[in-house]
């Protein structure tokens, strides 16, 4: 039997310069860490596009699901307290 | 319980929603429900463009062990490496549609998948690798940026990606026909017969005439597609005809006049014979380039043997450590 496959699936992040968040980039295939990194290395940073990458195999990401969006990230508008602009501020107070 | 009634409906009103949000110019995500005839249609374009990156690496492999300077092979090699990065974006934005990497390979394989029938032309001189980058790389940017607001994020996304990297690629071809135009006579013939060679099937490249063209309507009524196939060849001779008086080469196309009124060039009837023929596989090229990649792929099949088979022996280490 052919023991033939295309490797494992992997998610690439990338952080374009120190200090920044790591992005999602798109995937590659790998059979281990070593080869993901060196993957994701050349087919997402030929120019110098970062500074840092992440891999995760595709199978470890848990994602929510569309029908959540409401449960999930519905803005809390009972909870205006949370933004700033809620308070008063003393009339003639600086730098607050 | 559920009466086909019932899910008739439930998919109609799903269909409704998701047409008012793909008009609405939202993107659709790989989580989100999209009808199937939308993820066929994409699987079939992405993957075609895909297999297109590949397989265009051919004719430019061609020519790295006979680049005339260190330079040029130089370039000539980043750009082919280039083309392999964008058909491995692509593989990895149409793999979110639920196929897989190796299923893709094998519908190019058998021929279920297509990819661009430009790759089926053969490279024959140095100047073919000027023509490839500036008039096929061209042809393509313009295709791409239209995609850049294709409606499915994954492909929107690489198509981002592609068109920053793509620029090279048209500049050095072009760079590589000006030179060509300010050599020796011998070598104006070469650039101007790689320009009669490849001006025409640069135009193939943006398929049929839309009023031949079978899978646009719902490709643009889901947003898949911003643009017509005429329209960007348009787009594509307007900007490219200028760029080949300046350097003094002739568009192969004794038709070719530019029309005041339309504020655009006219253009000659293009050989649709030809195009349906090369589609059919009867091309210069279409059995050599396909046998290439079914060889390669073969031949390269111990390489990935031998990655799992050391993930395998390291996974066991570790299990026995612990």
């Amino acid at each position: 039997m052919s023991t033939d496959t295309q490797l494992d699936s992997w998610e690439v992040f990338m952080q374009a310069r120190t200090g920044a968040n790591f992005i999602h980039q798109g995937s590659i295939h790998a059979s281990d860490k070593k080869m993901a990194l060196q993957n994701a290395r050349d087919t997402y940073s030929r120019r110098g596009e970062g500074t840092s990458i992440w891999v995760v195999p595709t199978s470890e990401i848990v994602a929510s699901s569309p029908e959540d969006v409401d449960m999930l990230f519905d803005p809390s508008n009972d909870k205006i307290y949370r933004m700033p602009t809620f308070y008063t501020m003393p009339e003639g107070a600086k730098n607050i | 319980m559920d009466s086909i009634q019932d899910k008739l409906s439930k998919d109609e009103a799903l269909l409704a929603k998701f047409e008012e949000k793909v008009q609405a110019g939202e993107s659709v995500e790989p989580r989100d429900w999209m009808p199937e005839a939308y993820r066929k249609h994409l699987v079939r374009q992405m993957s075609q463009h895909a297999h297109s990156e590949v397989i265009g690496m051919q004719p430019e492999g061609n020519w790295v062990t006979r680049a005339p300077s260190l330079r040029a092979k130089q370039i000539l090699l980043a750009k082919i490496q280039d083309e392999g990065g964008h058909g491995l974006y692509l593989y990895s934005a149409a793999e979110t549609l639920g196929i897989s990497r190796k299923e893709m390979i094998e519908q190019l394989h058998t021929g279920k998948a297509k990819y661009s029938n430009i790759f089926n032309y053969p490279s024959l001189t140095w100047a073919d690798i000027g023509a490839i980058g500036w008039l096929v790389d061209g042809a393509a940017i313009v295709n791409q940026v239209s995609l850049q607001r294709t409606s499915y994020a994954p492909y929107s996304r690489a198509m981002v990606r592609i068109c920053k990297e793509e620029s090279f690629h048209q500049r050095q071809g072009y760079e590589i026909m000006a030179q060509m135009m300010k050599g020796t006579a011998e070598q104006r013939e070469m650039a101007q017969d790689a320009m009669n060679r490849w001006w025409w099937p640069s135009l193939m490249m943006f398929g049929p005439h839309d009023t031949d063209s079978p899978h646009s309507a719902d490709a643009f009524r889901w947003k898949i597609k911003r643009h017509t196939n005429d329209e960007l060849r348009q787009k594509f001779i307007d900007k490219t005809v200028q760029q080949a008086e300046v350097i003094g080469l002739t568009v192969p196309d004794p038709d070719l006049k530019w029309n005041e009124q339309k504020g655009c060039y006219d253009y000659g009837e293009i050989n649709w014979d030809e195009f349906n023929r090369v589609i059919r596989g009867d091309g210069p090229c279409n059995k050599q380039r396909l046998e290439h990649h079914i060889r390669v792929h073969t031949e390269g099949a111990w390489v990935r043997e031998a990655a799992e088979a050391y993930k395998n022996k390291n996974e066991q280490q570790s299990i026995n450590l612990n």
